[in-house]
């Protein structure tokens, strides 16, 4: 059998008439579509990989790219993503690696879900002229409180936890130094602390350029353990021990040697052009019994002082994991769904395994009330959160806050090409290559993450007073505002959402 | 819209609801003739020590031996009687009201500290959400709630409120909007020793009721109002919060004010909000809380839905409308309005 190659997937083209033979497209092309050979300018589109660096930086829009139209024989079963990877895999013998998040088309729970609004008897509120209170406590909460008064004046009895607080319910989800440059963690880091906010480090320690916004950020612990020691720990504001990730529930990371340079080996605490492998499962968790000890150890670690939260893929039964993780002492439970996005990732993992958030939450939520244990835990809501819309949806199903991932990076310029596993991001973000890194200036990409986060809650914050809501907890759990667009009676009945008209 | 309106004698003299009846029938702009209802404290001074249940029945063959069976399991009956009705022109019995006076057993709740009130809780949920055409919607001590679907002197001369004597009462007109006038529907609301009459719209319903039914509550009314009662038995009497307390975990100060507050103060808010948060109330509401001792009215926290209080010698009124208070008491003095948020009380001299 021959296997050939397979067909473009984009096609870039220059206008003669337009192009200056400036060379910035060679430049700015980290995977050599572009040569110049004498006053000509040479294409190789095979290598493209759309991320539009060309384009964004051609002074001349000279440059445009375009899908390849379909020129397999069309067919509704065998699409060419489907022989495309058989062809590969034919020549390979390999597992597919891909990047940024689940890129089949299933249904979009969030997109059959609309919010309700006010009109007369409940009247909207105005956030221009009336507070909206947008502020969010992550950790356990006491399940009442005791006072004790005497001569007419109340002490409260009941010791409050440490919980995080935010200004917004907005956090940035773990993406990890070697998975993403230092440049893209200095802007995020500055971002959250503008936003009065948090962003998780993921498993790749603690940089020390980032010790000043250690305070807004959460550290990870996760299989590999990497970059954790005492110092780390108690650096963070909190700690997330991860156990799952959405884009890819049960298995590990690998982070590969060539992306460990020696800054990244100093922070994760592995050899230089070491291969970081962490493991599927932790090894010393087989048991919600062993996550306990994990979460104690950790709180016995920093003295009680950091709320930990558990990082969890949204799964069939995350509802019953949920509730063991919320009888362990952990603060807050982390739901990421299967939209979540991801450096490198096998492809049958990102696009089949796993389940959506908005499902995993509605039914996270609901047992938790079953168990009367729902206000004692944060839920945090992740993967696939696109925009403020999705933030009401998910809140009203039940989350307290959200963790944004790729749209952090869609501010900081990515383009979503997917490719980020190459290593060879042209934004400067999922790189290590010192010259793509310093093409990601923190002060802009800081700023455009910020605003994101500002608008977003604006927009939140309008939604609420649409809503005639002016305080997140009245949002939270409130299903009454949401109905089912055309979703069917089973996803209604899980969702626990009337469907419109109802 | 909605008009309530409330009064407690401070020093447990006791009124009849002729009084009352007027000043509700003074806010008929307030409703739409679709459901009012009253609710007096004291009214029962024979039965002082049973639990009064008053229930809808659909019919009073089979429905009423299956409440009954369920009663039994779980205590005595003492009495048991139709509620004495008189029918008006515009209001025909769709249900029939009946009242039983019921002694529970604590034995039968052995954990509980407060077996008794947590059996007669079980039963009104149990009945309420298993026997269709059952509805138990009056069920504290000496107290009593009347009403039907109806314009307020229709409802009062209906069951003849004149004829009751109590030295609480609340009452409301109702101007039916999010869910359809029905005889359960009407306020006042009742749990135990807890009676509400709401005027407004609870937008965080959803989450108050996902709150509360965490807590074995089930909220069976179709309308927003129940929440509230169920609110109250449960941080009050359950988890004993004091009122003033409650109404800061229901109506709480905003972050900008707790975070300018002294400390202690601040501790104490913020704890609440934090623990509660689900219990906070949004959207429009005017509301008066009854217990046994006191009532205790508050607004929303940006005082969307009006509230009036008055005061004349032992008593004290709360109520949507300055005129109505009037019209029950022309010598009221100390006319106020509450700002949002902060809860006027009027407990009963010890």
């Amino acid at each position: 059998m021959t296997i050939g190659s397979v067909p473009l997937k984009f096609k870039v083209s220059v206008d003669a008439e337009q192009c200056m033979l400036c060379e910035r497209c060679i430049e700015n092309c980290p995977y050599g579509v572009f040569r110049r050979e004498g006053d000509q300018l040479r294409i190789n589109s095979r290598q493209c990989v759309a991320c539009h660096r060309c384009v964004a930086m051609c002074p001349r829009d000279a440059i445009s790219i375009e899908e390849r139209p379909m020129d397999y024989r069309s067919h509704p079963l065998w699409t060419p993503e489907v022989r495309e990877a058989i062809y590969n895999q034919a020549r390979t013998g390999r597992i597919i690696l891909s990047g940024m998040g689940n890129a089949l088309p299933y249904p979009v729970i969030f997109d059959s879900l609309v919010l309700d609004a006010c009109q007369v008897t409940n009247p909207s509120i105005d956030p221009l002229r009336e507070p909206m209170e947008m502020r969010t406590y992550i950790g356990k909460k006491p399940s009442r409180l005791e006072f004790v008064s005497h001569n007419g004046d109340v002490d409260l009895v009941t010791q409050l936890v440490p919980n995080l607080q935010l200004e917004t319910p907005i956090m940035i989800g773990h993406m990890s130094y070697g998975a993403i440059s230092l440049n893209a963690q200095k802007s995020l880091a500055r971002a959250v602390t503008a936003s009065g906010t948090f962003m998780g480090t993921g498993e790749g320690g603690l940089h020390q350029d980032l010790y000043p916004y250690q305070d807004h950020m959460i550290v990870q612990v996760a299989s590999g353990r990497f970059g954790v020691d005492i110092n780390y720990l108690e650096r963070g504001a909190a700690i997330e021990i991860k156990i799952g990730q959405g884009a890819k529930p049960g298995i590990g990371g690998h982070l590969p040697g060539e992306k460990v340079c020696a800054d990244v080996s100093c922070t994760r605490m592995i050899p230089l052009g070491s291969d970081a492998i962490s493991p599927a499962p932790h090894h010393d968790i087989y048991s919600i019994e062993d996550l306990k000890q994990l979460v104690r150890s950790l709180k016995e670690a920093t003295e009680w002082k950091k709320p930990v939260f558990v990082k969890i893929a949204a799964v069939h039964n995350s509802a019953a994991i949920a509730a063991g993780i919320a009888r362990s002492a952990a603060d807050a439970v982390v739901i990421d769904g299967f939209r979540g996005g991801t450096g490198a990732a096998p492809r049958v993992f990102r696009d089949h395994v796993g389940i959506p958030v908005e499902a995993a939450i509605a039914s996270v939520d609901a047992k938790l009330r079953s168990q009367g244990i729902r206000n004692e835990v944060s839920l945090i809501a992740s993967g696939g959160i696109r925009e403020s819309a999705d933030i009401a949806k998910i809140i009203a199903l039940g989350a307290d806050a959200v963790y944004i991932g790729t749209a952090a990076l869609v501010a900081m310029g990515c383009r979503v090409c997917g490719t980020c596993y190459k290593g060879l991001c042209p934004w400067g973000i999922a790189t290590q290559r010192e010259d793509l890194v310093a093409r990601l200036d923190p002060e802009v990409a800081s700023k455009n993450v910020e605003n994101l986060i500002h608008a977003w809650t604006l927009e939140l914050s309008e939604l609420m007073g649409a809503a005639g809501i002016n305080s997140i907890e009245s949002l939270r759990g409130n299903r009454d505002r949401l109905r089912g667009y055309l979703l069917d009676e089973s996803i209604l009945k899980v969702l626990d959402v009337k469907p419109v008209g109802a | 819209m909605c008009g309530i309106i409330g009064v407690i004698d401070r020093g447990r003299e006791l009124m009849d609801g002729s009084a009352i009846r007027t000043a509700l029938a003074r806010m008929d702009e307030r409703g739409s003739g679709e459901g009012a209802g009253y609710v007096a404290y004291g009214v029962y001074p024979d039965y002082a020590d049973y639990y009064a249940l008053h229930i809808f029945y659909d019919n009073v063959h089979e429905t009423k031996k299956a409440v009954e069976q369920e009663l039994c399991k779980w205590g005595m009956i003492e009495h048991q009687e139709a509620i004495p009705t008189y029918e008006q022109g515009n209001i025909r019995k769709v249900h029939i009201p009946w009242r039983y006076f019921f002694k529970p057993d604590p034995l039968l709740m052995p954990k509980s500290t407060t077996p008794e009130d947590d059996i007669v809780m079980h039963l009104v949920m149990k009945v309420n959400t298993t026997i269709p055409g059952a509805l138990i919607y009056s069920s504290g001590k000496n107290l009593g709630v009347f009403k039907a679907s109806g314009w307020p002197e229709e409802v009062a001369d209906f069951y003849r409120i004149q004829d009751y004597k109590g030295y609480i009462w609340l009452a409301h007109n109702r101007y039916p909007t999010n869910t359809p006038g029905w005889w359960g529907g009407a306020h006042p609301f009742n749990l135990l020793h807890w009676s509400v009459v709401h005027n407004g719209e609870i937008t965080s319903y959803g989450t108050n009721r996902r709150y509360i039914e965490s807590f074995g509550y089930s909220c069976s009314m179709f309308t927003d109002t129940e929440v509230v009662a169920y609110l109250f038995d449960l941080l009050v009497r359950r988890h004993g919060l004091a009122p003033e307390m409650a109404v800061k975990a229901m109506a709480p100060a905003f972050w900008d004010e707790i975070d300018r507050m002294p400390a202690k103060e601040q501790q104490i808010n913020r704890a609440i909000r934090m623990a509660y948060g689900s219990a906070l109330m949004n959207g429009p509401f005017a509301i008066v809380v009854a217990k046994p001792d006191a009532i205790v009215g508050f607004t929303d926290r940006i005082k969307l839905r009006p509230l009036v209080t008055g005061e004349c010698g032992d008593r004290l009124y709360i109520s949507s409308e300055e005129a109505a208070i009037r019209a029950m008491e022309p010598a009221v003095e100390k006319i106020a309005m509450p700002r949002a948020g902060e809860p006027v009380i009027g407990r009963v001299y010890v």
